[in-house]
């Protein structure tokens, strides 16, 4: 479904991507695990076209989508949600939301945002206010339900525990566990949160210093009590 | 604030630690060096000068005040990153004192005391903007210096005394008797007044440019510079961001008002006309072609204000174009050679032609 | 009373255009953070080129088209040519870019068009309309620079508002990088975003010209004004721009009536150092604390 192939990223001198080879497979949640400074960020950042590949590819879908400009990832079928949560603050809920959809005819457009008000039934009660009064909670759904707008078949999904109380990280990864299941979508996961994220996830890739270290099964990476103490910090 | 701008007034302090000296020497040596530049410098000139015809003089004593004004100029922006548009404003400050000061028969000071009032006064009013604008960035002190630069031509036109749109009149004191005579001894020619200007221009931009100079190389440039490429690691290293903006501001504009005091000697009246936003501007392109930071492509920068209009001028009429209309070629040429820098060769001049020499020896 | 009420008239029409230009350097401070100093010279070739039109025997309001048609133009071309590639650059150096066109757009106008003064046809009246048997300080001309700025302003918030092209522009304004995973060409609304406001900036050139004399600096001025007005306004908002231009045009005005014209630059000087030290975020921001 999501396919990475050899994929190579650098800033300048710096490589930040070193040959990362995974497959995120269709209806999963595939874990992005690592330290900080680890490739994490840098590899949706490439992924979805933010950032130059130097080498490798990226697969949607079995279409070759690696040089494909950021602008297109989300009629591809690809959506991502930067770091920090990129609700664009300025701009009210609705208006977040109608951007997640902007390559899709209006009819299903309407539909899609009671379907999402539906699943987060906080992002109506706001529907007009400006997102800068939402909590940080609800700027979290308010992203993955404006990137559901666009009806991906993949959702790559940055740090979404950033900063959230663990209570409200729970809430998140349930819903994310229960879109999972009704969308079909294929999710790829970068956390910092080992523990949160292997909890809900199917699959758990480690990279380290943008390599990938391990990759497993996310119960059997939970158990490994070594990947745990040496790269996962739990 | 990081500029791309850097025409590499730190590679000399490179250069000296590469060869392995110690930092005192290179030091000590700075200023020798910049005297022994600077006499070559006016003998230069003087030859220049006493071959030239009474044109190329007045010519001369422009590119003199003009250097002046954008020395000061690249100093505040190429070092401190901060920008004027108003330093014709400071420029006319200076002028007006000027020929307020020799108005009266015989004038009422020698004029070194009365290039020094000039001075002095400018950089009075250029204290109390400074301050003010020590706290704008970029852009705002951008439109604030654009603001105090429309501003001025009218705060003249307020005051009766300043002469109205016609100006005032500056009234150039006798040649004293002992100049004469010594440069008739040194040169074997007569000084017209018309060459006692340029003298008098180019030994202030000399002394100017010792000073700056100097200046750059010493604790106060680094200060500059520190505070222009990370405002915050200069501040942790205890620079006081605001005392070091304002010094930048104050030098830069005293340099404005000694030059505004050479422009009204030179050109013998001081009127609104005279110190429109062009000018402010044009000084900005010079600053910006020679390369931001540079002394050198300071003087650079007002060699081509003061010759190239007659050059560009000259092929306008000959293209057919009439005198006003082919008047308009220079500025034409110095905006886009200043798009031009910025998109190409954001070094300028003298920043490029040594980028390129380094790389030709490898040394980059 | 009537000097009160001259003056207040004047400032309104002053403040329309002023709020026009602010709003013109507003719309791309917003998208670019960069403060478009070549404004002023972009709406004067504007007007030059209404001018030879309507100088060509076609009608007043062929020629006003005309120049709106040539700001949009223009102001793409800019920013597509020139200024995107110091766009997330040094500030100095954008801003240093914007004075070189400023510069050159200048010279090429006194070199196509000369540099003496011309006159400019007014559609209306330039003469005092009377109410009864007073006559008013209002023209028939202020009444339409009025009006076309408000009329602008209205399409430019319903484009803003309710358009998807207007949302796009909005989020690729706030947060470019969030815009373009979403599909939103950046590049192209920073475009339209800049002959936007290169055209609401020929109009304040073309209303500030109508019924009077042009020549290639008369626009310089309006360019200090329009920047105070919209750093009155917190040089963010479009609406603060607005405010900001009508309140400095009514301020302006009574320095002008009651002080004299010279003064003029001076108190718009005035005005925006006060503002930028002590509220530097504008009038109406409710965050004190901005960089300015």
């Amino acid at each position: 479904m999501f396919d990475v192939r050899d994929l190579t990223t650098s800033y300048g001198p710096v490589r930040a991507l070193d040959g990362v080879s995974f497959t995120a497979r269709e209806g999963e949640v595939t874990a992005v695990l690592g330290a900080n400074g680890a490739g994490k960020t840098t590899l949706l950042r490439t992924a979805s076209g933010l950032v130059r590949a130097e080498r490798g590819q990226v697969r949607l879908d079995g279409r070759d989508v690696t040089r494909a400009p950021a602008e297109d990832m989300a009629r591809l079928g690809l959506a991502h949600v930067p770091e920090g949560r990129g609700v664009i603050t300025e701009l009210t809920v609705e208006e977040n939301l109608r951007l997640g959809g902007l390559h899709r005819p209006a009819r299903a457009r309407r539909a899609d945002v009671e379907r999402i008000c539906g699943l987060f039934p906080v992002l109506g009660e706001r529907y007009d206010a400006t997102a800068h009064v939402l909590s940080g909670g609800e700027r979290q759904m308010l992203v993955i339900g404006r990137a559901l707008m666009a009806a991906p078949k993949v959702l790559l999904l940055d740090e979404p525990s950033l900063g959230l109380a663990p209570r409200i990280v729970t809430q998140i990864f349930d819903l994310l566990r229960s879109l999972v299941a009704s969308e079909g979508l294929t999710v790829v996961l970068v956390e910092q949160n080992a523990r949160s994220a292997l909890s809900i996830a199917d699959v758990g890739v480690v990279l380290n210093l943008g390599k990938v270290v391990v990759q497993d099964e996310a119960a059997a990476l939970a158990a490994d009590e070594k990947v745990r103490h040496a790269y996962l910090g739990f | 604030m990081p500029t791309t701008t850097e025409a590499g007034e730190k590679d000399p302090a490179a250069a000296a630690d590469g060869r392995g000296g110690p930092r005192r020497r290179w030091r000590s040596s700075v200023l020798p060096r910049h005297l022994s530049l600077a006499v070559l410098g006016l003998l230069a000139v003087t030859v220049v000068m006493e071959t030239t015809g009474s044109f190329a003089n007045s010519q001369l004593a422009s590119m003199a005040y003009l250097g002046i004004a954008a020395g000061g100029l690249t100093v505040l922006t190429g070092l401190n990153g901060q920008l004027s548009l108003g330093h014709g404003a400071f420029m006319a400050v200076g002028a007006y004192t000027t020929a307020l000061f020799l108005d009266g028969e015989p004038p009422a000071l020698p004029l070194p005391v009365v290039l020094a009032a000039a001075t002095l006064v400018t950089l009075l009013v250029g204290a109390v903007v400074g301050v003010a604008a020590a706290r704008l960035h970029g852009p705002y002190i951008a439109g604030a210096t654009l603001a105090l630069a429309v501003a001025v031509p009218g705060v003249v036109l307020h005051f009766e005394r300043l002469g109205g749109e016609q100006g005032l009149g500056v009234r150039m004191p006798e040649t004293p008797v002992w100049v004469l005579d010594a440069a008739y001894f040194v040169t074997g020619s007569e000084l017209d007044p018309t060459k006692y200007v340029a003298y008098i221009g180019w030994a202030a931009l000399v002394v100017t440019y010792v000073l700056l100079a100097n200046l750059m190389r010493g604790r106060v440039g680094r200060t500059w510079r520190a505070v222009r490429d990370d405002e915050v690691a200069a501040e942790i290293a205890g620079i006081h961001l605001g005392r070091a903006r304002v010094l930048a501001f104050v030098v830069s504009t005293a340099c404005a008002g000694l030059a505004g005091a050479v422009m009204a000697m030179a050109v013998r009246i001081t009127a609104p006309s005279g110190f429109s936003l062009t000018l402010s501007l044009t000084l900005l392109s010079a600053v910006v072609l020679g390369g931001l930071g540079s002394l050198t492509g300071a003087l650079i920068g007002s060699a081509l204000l003061t010759f190239l209009p007659h050059l560009v001028t000259g092929l306008g009429t000959d293209a057919g174009l009439t005198d006003v209309r082919a008047a308009e070629l220079a500025p034409a040429v110095y905006g886009l050679t200043m798009i031009l820098v910025i998109l190409v060769a954001p070094a300028g001049i003298t920043g490029t032609l040594r980028n390129l020499w380094r790389r030709r020896r490898g040394v980059a | 009373m009537q000097q009160l009420l001259t003056t207040a008239l004047g400032g309104l029409t002053l403040g329309a255009v002023y709020a026009a230009f602010a709003l013109a350097l507003c719309l791309i401070w917003r998208s670019t953070r960069i403060v478009n100093f070549a404004q002023a010279p972009m709406a004067m070739i504007t007007t030059y080129i209404a001018l030879v039109i309507i100088d060509a025997g076609h009608s007043y309001w062929t020629g006003f088209a005309a120049a709106l048609v040539s700001g949009l133009l223009l102001g793409a071309v800019v920013e597509r040519v020139v200024v995107r590639p110091v766009e997330g650059k040094a500030e100095i150096n954008a801003v240093i870019l914007t004075l070189g066109l400023f510069i050159l757009i200048h010279a090429v106008a006194g070199i196509v068009f000369g540099s003496r003064y011309r006159s400019f046809p007014a559609p209306f009246g330039v003469r005092g309309l009377t109410v009864g048997d007073t006559p008013v300080a209002l023209t028939g001309f202020g009444v339409f620079t009025v009006l076309a700025v408000m009329v602008v302003m209205g399409l430019l918030v319903l484009l803003f508002r309710y358009t998807e092209v207007g949302l796009m522009m909005r989020a690729a304004a706030f947060n470019q990088e969030v815009a373009r995973v979403l599909g939103v060409k950046v590049g192209r609304m920073l475009t339209l975003g800049w002959a936007l406001a290169a055209l609401v900036g020929s109009l304040s050139g073309l209303l500030i010209a109508g019924g009077s004399l042009v020549h290639p600096a008369y626009m310089d001025s309006v360019v200090v004004y329009g920047f105070v007005a919209a750093v009155l306004g917190g040089l963010d908002s479009p609406v603060g721009s607005v405010i900001g231009g009508m309140l400095l045009g009514l301020s302006l005005s009574a320095v002008s009536g009651y002080l004299g014209s010279e003064l003029v630059p001076l108190a718009a000087l005035v005005i925006l150092m006060a503002v930028l030290l002590l509220r530097p975020g504008g009038l109406f921001s409710h965050h004190a604390e901005r960089r300015v």
